[in-house]
């Protein structure tokens, strides 16, 4: 890489002062937006629906969490399979990533619902089975949807991960006499993991903001409560804006607690 | 399994050729969109490289909220919002009301969603070209814009092609939501074709075979374009 300092126009805008002139009148601009919104628009249905929405936020925050949680879990064995696996199980483990990547993750989810859903019901042993009121309910096939949807998408990171772990510190473990699995804990998924934490963070926010599509099978989600909410009002805007409002501070916050992982775990020689 | 293949048919009975129809239909927006979004992303990835501080900040807030914000939810504002304020507009005017088809606002949509992206991609993009050759570009005395369509451009292109790769990737797939806002596009009229006929699995499996399609196919192109535009040039992972 040249050594030459880069020309100004190639150095990226830094974090700025608020006190600006510029963003000053931005901000007044902002301010202004606001109270239009507050009072050419129409609030009062918001006290009506507080706690459905706040039950609604619940289970989009329950869904996001359980199913990266789980994903991830998944998308670990997922990855490694592919970068040190027997041939036959790698290539079932990229053809799994390919197939889910490859498809949208609405398709999927109908696929599962309305499609699995269908044939589930032809089974009687399935619907005598103590199973049969979860497999009735909307969630659970959410659930399975986004779970395996996170888990392809995280295992391509993960592979990419795996694989990129410098092989001198695998060979200084197992010169250390560590076992394969001492080795794999201690030294390769911690420093996989490190690797992954900024893609983990992206995937993560992209996880969040597919939630609301489980709101199509008739999960009561945020996204779901607002429909209806625009559905019963008969507002266009003022739901819709508080719903992208409230999906923004999400992913902000989402980010901020990323990072503060980020930060923590120490980064020595990375 | 005979009579539902049978449903798969290009002919009348089958609904072969509806699902074809609506593979076209995602097509033809996911392409627009794309399209469009390259024209917002290049001219926002400029903006927020060579602009003044004003228009860097009003594209720092369009890249934001449209990152931070589901693309179902920006769908819904942009299509429901969108058609409304044009009419407003055009009341303003005194004009009639015009109808937006829905592939003109399924275009837009995507568009509007995939210019943030690719702002983002394509300034990275152009920051990752080694400083020495725009130096190089100058000391030619090639005039700024000559030196963008000359160096930058096709220098940064090994660096933009993953991402925006990627993003073609991201904007087939991101059609089918627009089968919420009931553009009759492959994923919907899929539903359709599974609702009328009860057979559920057998259509939304050849629906998912073709998107996995669209995707390998997409897949090999993609390879055979970063052939060409790395070639004479170190890989830029091996590079780094």
């Amino acid at each position: 890489m040249s050594v030459l300092p880069e020309p100004a126009a190639y150095i990226a805008p830094k974090a700025r002062s608020l006190r600006e002139p510029h963003r000053i009148v931005l901000m007044l601009i902002f301010a202004g937006l606001i109270v239009c919104a507050a009072w050419f628009m129409r609030w009062d249905w918001l006290p009506r629906y507080q706690e459905r929405l706040l039950y609604g936020l619940w289970q989009t925050l329950l869904l996001l969490f359980s199913t990266s949680i789980v994903g991830f879990l998944l998308a670990v064995p997922l990855g490694l399979v592919q970068v040190t696996g027997p041939r036959p199980l790698a290539l079932l483990a990229r053809g799994f990533c390919t197939l889910i990547r490859g498809t949208p993750l609405l398709l999927q989810l109908w696929l599962l619902y309305y499609g699995l859903g269908s044939v589930f019901a032809q089974f009687p042993e399935i619907r005598s089975s103590f199973l049969w009121p979860y497999l009735r309910q909307a969630w659970p096939y959410g659930f399975t949807a986004l779970m395996i949807s996170f888990a392809a998408y995280e295992g391509e990171v993960m592979r990419g991960a795996f694989a990129g772990v410098p092989k001198g510190e695998l060979e200084a473990a197992r010169a250390f006499g560590m076992g394969r699995f001492t080795m794999f804990r201690r030294i390769w998924l911690p420093r996989a993991i490190h690797r992954a934490l900024p893609t983990l963070t992206g995937e993560t926010v992209l996880q969040l903001k597919s939630t609301p599509l489980v709101a199509t099978i008739t999960v009561v989600d945020v996204y779901a409560i607002i429909s209806r909410v625009r559905q019963e009002t008969f507002l266009t805007y003022e739901p819709l804006l508080l719903l992208a409002l409230i999906y923004l501070c999400l992913t902000g916050m989402l980010v901020y607690a990323f990072r503060l992982v980020e930060k923590r775990i120490p980064s020595r020689g990375a | 399994m005979d009579a539902t293949l049978q449903l798969l048919s290009l002919q009348s009975p089958g609904w072969g050729g509806v699902l074809l129809a609506g593979l076209a239909a995602s097509l033809q927006v996911a392409f627009g969109g794309y399209l469009l979004g390259l024209i917002i992303g290049t001219a926002g990835a400029a903006g927020k490289l060579w602009g003044g501080p004003v228009l860097r900040d009003v594209l720092e807030v369009y890249t934001t909220v449209v990152r931070g914000v589901p693309e179902l939810v920006l769908i819904l504002i942009l299509y429901y919002a969108g058609t409304d304020a044009v009419n407003q507009v055009m009341a303003l005017l005194g004009l009639p009301a015009v109808d937006i088809s829905g592939l003109a606002a399924g275009i837009f949509v995507i568009g509007v969603v995939q210019g943030a992206y690719s702002t983002e991609v394509l300034r990275g993009a152009i920051l990752s070209i080694p400083p020495g050759q725009i130096e190089a570009a100058r000391a030619y005395g090639m005039s700024p814009l000559l030196a963008l369509r000359r160096v930058t451009l096709p220098a940064m292109l090994p660096f933009a092609l993953p991402g925006l790769s990627n993003l073609w990737l991201i904007a087939t797939k991101d059609t089918a939501l627009l089968a919420v806002v009931g553009f009759a596009e492959l994923t919907l009229v899929t539903r359709q074709a599974a609702g009328t006929t009860k057979a559920y699995m057998t259509f939304f499996l050849a629906a998912g075979a073709l998107y996995l399609a669209v995707t390998l196919i997409s897949n090999l192109v993609i390879r055979a374009l970063e052939k060409r535009a790395l070639r004479g040039m170190v890989r830029p992972e091996a590079a780094l």
